[in-house]
């Protein structure tokens, strides 16, 4: 865990080093509780985000819920935009802005992701405070687990868990509640009557929250998620990270209240260690840019209220580039570099892609059609003179209206649609399959007594090109031309 | 069901696979075991002794142990799985699991679903099937699958293939014929008539034939070609011309032909004949291992088609 930012600082020969089992045996951390300007934006973005996930599922649209990702019927419902399996490419569409926002906003102020909007620190912090008010605060806490277990300690941790389960529970129901309508789903749930597969993915979400908030907290950081591991990539020296002032700070050490630190020949930092009491991953902000800091911004709240009590500047622990650091820039200046090369590309990019995006979306086709021709019965001589190809039609109405439609043909002289009632209706969000012919008058002539067939090289089957073009009966709008091949057989 | 042709093989992998996962459990016991310097996070942590590349080391930073736990859980699992299991060469694991096994289960479980359905309309009259809506969507389905490869998706028939739609049957409309032709499968026969005929007679046959179905012909050719019918053809197709459904030979005097009308195709049927080697012509197979059940919604859907009238639809 080598530091990132400037030379190794004078090792406090303090702490022995001590000796661990290979597979060492964790160590539980008491997040110290911090208030103060990025506490506030955390809780806020808590609350939106809880606000989004919870909410979500009860709103309705069109008679139905308005977002619903209907897996056994294959459409996905987002408010008025209905995605069928063949608009995957949005979802490709979605992650790839998804990863380039993340890009983006990771460099220009690190993880702001992990910091605040991530759901296993949404969770974690949701479930810490439930701690906190029932278990009390952090030495309360301490205590309370070193304690041996009486009826009181039973109690109260019989109560926490209750409490956790019971935000669990709502967690796992809503999840599912994405893919089962929630109300149904909910009243299935309250009279016993859920299918396995239902009941089984609300307790497994339901378990992994309770498991990932009240338990493992900053091992998923620290061991199991990837981010963790490449932010290093994509951080340059321009981008903002959580930095301890080293050349303000040290050499730390206590001092009285109202004391010049520099006649003491001491720095601003009082070693309160109140930065890595508040710190959810348990790290020492001021050993420099480490891993696992999940850029929360807890370190920075907590010194800057001691930093008030004592009289001193704050941001002794603040948010600053590498570049800002080494050059000595000003304010405005580092907040001038956010706007680079690189940041400047991601965005470009970013809205190119959210501008064809959208349009791709605004003006989607609800009309979808395949045509398969039949190959066994390639074609046919329906009456002397009348050749016939036969066509499996699959038509797509994607609208949540009903629509009709008319089926035409062109390409070949004389070529007429039969076998369909025009103009063939479809309800809403449905899928029809039929078979349907063309007829064309053959060229051949007809009294003409030649060899038999087989002898004759010059007389080959005929492939024309035609066009099938299905309109909506009324919307001129909604149309789709589908190309195939007329056979006339020799 | 080994296909290996020694015993040997299956010990081997058997005795591989349990000994690796052992392994990994003993290797895991043996690494907790280990202790290691965890300092404060100042300095930098052990590293593991080996250097490469004349700097490059390596820290032998802690795990945490819930993983060393998960990995055990792991193990046990991997064991609990190949008893039960095949995965130990060829030993079939407690449970008997068979992907064969599995399939038969699925079938037999869709089966059952289906069997009441099936049971009512075998039961009932071919004519009754077809009013069936419900049973008219499965036979449908039946026949786009089965079917329609060669009788085409709306079933107009193909070059040799006859059109189901139409009210002229090679072998008798009524359902009874029509599941035997399904069932049994046809094989039209028409012998070749090239040789004995010779050209002229061919085409002077050809002309009277299609002059049955009042085509043009040429009026002295169909005049000649009269006596060459009554010796040859009629015997099949009937004096009159109008078929033998006993025979499958089929009605000459309609617009409705299995390999066309035209001249040219009608020369080549009558020269080479069909169904006789090296002539060009369409077997109907045999689907004697077909559920009975869904012979009967084929059947009341073929009957259907040409029988709209009576039919629901």
């Amino acid at each position: 865990m080598k530091p990132v930012n400037g030379p190794p600082p004078p090792i406090p020969i303090v702490a022995a080093t001590e000796e661990v089992a290979l597979y060492e045996i964790r160590k539980k951390i008491y997040p110290r509780v911090v208030h103060g300007w990025f506490a506030t934006w955390r809780w806020s973005l808590i609350f939106a985000t809880q606000l989004v996930f919870y909410g979500l599922p009860w709103l309705t649209w069109n008679g139905r819920q308005a977002v619903l990702f209907d897996l056994g019927a294959r459409k996905f419902y987002i408010f008025g935009l209905v995605f069928w399996p063949q608009d995957v490419i949005y979802l490709t569409v979605l992650l790839i802005l998804a990863a380039l926002s993340l890009f983006l906003f990771t460099t220009v102020a690190g993880r702001l992701w992990c910091g605040y909007a991530c759901p296993q620190t949404v969770y974690t912090e949701i479930f810490t405070w439930i701690e906190r008010k029932i278990e009390g605060d952090r030495l309360a806490r301490i205590r309370l687990d070193a304690a041996p277990l009486t009826l009181e300690k039973f109690v109260i941790k019989a109560l926490k868990h209750s409490a956790w389960f019971a935000v669990a529970l709502w967690t796992g129901y809503t999840f599912v509640g994405y893919f089962s309508p929630i109300r149904q789903f909910g009243i299935d749930a309250i009279t016993w009557r859920l299918g396995p597969w239902e009941a089984f993915w609300m307790l497994f979400y339901g378990f992994a929250t309770w498991g990932n908030a009240g338990f493992m907290r900053e091992q998923v950081c620290k061991y199991m998620c990837p981010y963790a591991r490449f932010q290093s990539v994509m951080f340059d020296k321009d981008t903002l990270v959580i930095t301890y002032d080293r050349p303000r700070g040290e050499p730390r050490g206590s001092r009285r209240k109202g004391v010049v630190p520099r006649e003491l020949g001491l720095g601003d930092c009082v070693d309160c260690n109140v930065c890595v009491q508040v710190c959810p991953t348990g790290i020492d902000i001021r050993n420099g840019l480490q891993y696992e800091c999940i850029g929360c911004a807890a370190c920075i709240d907590g010194c800057n209220q001691v930093m008030d009590k004592m009289g001193y500047a704050p941001g002794l622990i603040r948010y600053t580039t590498q570049n800002a650091l080494a050059r000595g820039y000003d304010s405005r200046t580092m907040w001038r570099r956010v706007f680079r090369v690189r940041t400047l590309v991601y965005s470009a990019v970013l809205l190119a892609l959210i501008a064809i995006t959208a349009l791709s979306l605004a003006t989607r086709n609800p009309l979808k059609v395949d045509i398969l021709r039949d190959r066994g019965a390639l074609a046919r001589e329906a009456a002397p003179g009348v050749i016939e190809n036969v066509y499996r039609m699959q038509i797509m109405n994607t609208d949540e209206t009903p629509r009709r439609f008319t089926v035409e043909a062109s390409g070949v002289p004389g070529l007429a649609v039969q076998g369909v009632e025009q103009p063939v209706s479809l309800g809403a969000a449905q899928s029809r399959m039929f078979a349907v012919r063309l007829t064309a008058p053959s060229p051949e002539d007809d009294t003409d007594e030649q060899k038999p067939r087989g002898q004759d090289d010059e007389r080959r089957a005929n492939t024309r090109n035609i066009e099938f073009t299905i309109r909506a009966v009324d919307d001129d709008k909604v149309v789709r031309h589908e190309k195939s091949t007329f056979i006339f057989p020799r | 069901m080994s296909d290996f042709t020694s015993g040997f093989w299956s010990v081997y992998v058997a005795l591989l696979t349990i000994v690796s996962i052992a392994a990994c459990g003993v290797l895991l016991y043996v690494m907790g075991k280990m202790r290691v310097k965890k300092p404060p996070q100042a300095a930098s942590a052990d590293t593991t002794g080996h250097v490469w590349d004349e700097d490059l080391s390596e820290y032998n930073n802690p795990l945490p142990r819930w993983w060393m736990w998960l990995f055990y859980i792991t193990i046990a699992f991997g064991f609990l799985y190949l008893a039960l299991y095949p995965g130990l060469g060829s030993l079939p694991g407690l449970l008997g699991w068979t992907s064969a096994g599995a399939y038969a289960n699925e079938r037999k479980a869709f089966d059952a679903e289906t069997a009441p359905l099936y049971a009512k309309y075998l039961a009932m009259d071919a004519k009754d099937v077809a009013k069936d809506p419900a049973a008219q969507a499965m036979g449908e389905r039946l026949f786009l699958n089965n079917c329609a490869q060669c009788h085409g998706s709306d079933a107009g028939g193909a070059f040799g293939i006859p059109n189901l739609r139409d009210q002229d049957w090679l072998y008798g409309g009524e359902p009874d014929k029509i599941k035997e032709s399904i069932t049994n499968g046809r094989n039209g026969i028409m012998p070749p008539f090239g040789a004995s005929l010779g050209p002229d007679g061919v085409s002077n046959v050809v002309n009277y034939v299609r002059s049955l179905s009042s085509l043009p012909a040429d009026p002295l050719k169909v005049q000649l070609g009269k006596p060459l019918f009554m010796a040859n053809c009629s015997p099949c197709h009937g004096q009159d011309g109008k078929g033998n459904q006993a025979l499958g030979a089929p009605n000459l005097t309609d617009q409705i032909w299995l390999y066309s009308g035209s001249a040219s195709i009608v020369t080549e049927t009558v020269t080479n004949g069909r169904g006789a080697a090296g002539a060009a012509v369409s077997r109907m197979p045999s689907h004697q291992d077909m559920d009975p059940a869904k012979i009967q919604l084929l059947t009341a859907y073929v009957w259907g088609l040409s029988n709209r009238g009576a039919a629901a639809k």
